[in-house]
């Protein structure tokens, strides 16, 4: 009965769905907003990279906004599971060849995630990509030893400063440019590595601050109690 | 085309699980193919056809010829919070769990009161 | 540019089956390894549709992330759904 009623719904809703996007064309060229952001992002923010160009510098305050999210998220997520007892995980160690296999494999991953940030205005790539990579490679350590600690201090100073980077940015833009997020740096010759002015150190505060918070809500799932 | 298709069965599929099953778990899986299913129908609506990727990584590639990047941006952040969000919801299961040691929403109901 | 249309219409059909699979599967360890199957098929087509961007973000975060974090909770919860 239950099923039948869910399927008659989702039946309706689906053919209004499917007729709605069915005749919408697929494959062609629209004239919006994107074709002013494709013809001017190198002459307006020097960056190559045109979605880094969108995601920093034109919708630079929607990022910003995106990352509170992620930090309130990481917080409630510590609130719901906040425990008293919470102990230390009691799982036994992996085998050799896992713990051997991540300890070398470790610090490249970090320096994959590295890489893919850094060079978020040049390749695909940026912040959110290198911070959930360097979240990978914590988690293989996780995974691979019983006494792995991620050190909160640490993540929460990393994660404050990458934020507080982020924002003091913004503010100079503010006090230099008159409004929020201004490109106060010189843009630079396109397709080299310092260029795009503030994009590539807003990107960099970004990955520090996802990998910290991706880092931190794992922590969190792992050492509940049971 | 056949992106619209896969993308809409996804998000129908995703919601089949919300409505009709009672483990809080499918239900969080749902969610999270409905998240997926509404990615792929966001860049299917940016592609262009013979277009590349929005990067002017030589000097031949011009802005005509390039996939509309505005979807992709939003996609790329969605997908994060997504994540967050999956977070969140399971950290909630979890305490239900603690609490009435069921993962059943019906069985959840019966031992409000 | 016909091989293509088959190749996408091939990873429609798992991207499809593997969702069915994964909600009507009652082992939910079998279930979340449906998902984090859809997230690779997601992941080639993003790049098929010239969003490299984003599929390096659903390789990262759908693939390896997310499929870890439903396990842990499997783990801390019931493994079966009855």
């Amino acid at each position: 009965m239950r099923k039948a009623v869910a399927i008659l719904l989702l039946g309706i809703f689906g053919y209004y769905f499917a007729s709605i996007f069915l005749s919408l064309p697929f494959g062609e060229k629209r004239e919006g907003v994107g074709k002013h952001y494709l013809e001017n992002t190198i002459s307006e923010t020097g960056s190559v990279n045109t979605v880094t160009s969108i995601v920093v510098s034109y919708r630079g305050f929607d990022t910003l906004g995106e990352v509170t999210v992620l930090f309130l998220a990481s917080t409630g997520l510590g609130a719901i599971l906040f425990d008293v007892r919470r102990k230390k995980r009691n799982e036994q160690n992996a085998s050799p060849i896992v713990r051997t296999t991540s300890t070398v494999f470790y610090p490249m991953i970090i320096l994959l995630g590295a890489y893919v940030f850094v060079h978020g205005h040049l390749t695909p790539g940026g912040g959110f990509q290198g911070g959930a990579i360097i979240a990978t490679g914590v988690l293989l350590m996780f995974m691979a030893y019983r006494k792995f600690e991620a050190n909160h201090t640490l993540l929460s100073v990393i994660e404050s400063l990458a934020g507080l980077t982020f924002v003091t940015v913004g503010l100079t833009g503010l006090i230099y440019g008159g409004s929020f997020l201004v490109n106060f740096l010189p843009l630079g010759t396109p397709n080299d590595l310092v260029s795009a002015g503030v994009i590539p150190i807003i990107y960099i505060a970004v990955g520090f601050k996802v990998g910290a918070e991706l880092t931190v809500v794992l922590d969190d799932m792992l050492k509940t109690i049971r | 085309m056949l992106y619209y298709i896969g993308a809409i069965s996804l998000i129908l599929i995703g919601l089949y699980a919300v409505l009709v099953k009672k483990n809080l778990l499918k239900i969080v899986i749902g969610l999270a193919i409905v998240d997926s299913g509404l990615n792929l129908l966001f860049i299917a609506i940016g592609y262009v056809k013979n277009a590349t990727a929005p990067i002017f990584s030589s000097e031949s590639l011009t802005a005509d010829k390039m996939v509309d990047p505005v979807p992709q941006s939003l996609v790329l952040t969605a997908i994060v919070i997504g994540l967050a969000v999956t977070a969140v919801a399971l950290g909630l299961v979890i305490r239900l769990y603690d609490h009435h040691k069921t993962l059943d929403i019906n069985k959840i109901r019966q031992l409000k009161w | 540019m016909d091989w293509m249309a088959f190749l996408v219409s091939g990873l429609v059909l798992i991207l499809i089956i593997s969702a069915v699979f994964s909600i009507m599967q009652k082992d939910l360890l079998v279930a979340v390894i449906g998902t984090a199957a859809i997230s690779v098929v997601l992941s080639i087509l993003f790049y098929l549709l010239q969003a490299p961007d984003v599929a390096l973000t659903e390789a990262a975060i759908g693939a390896a992330l997310s499929t870890i974090i439903f396990l842990i909770a499997i783990k801390k919860t019931d493994r079966f759904e009855e």
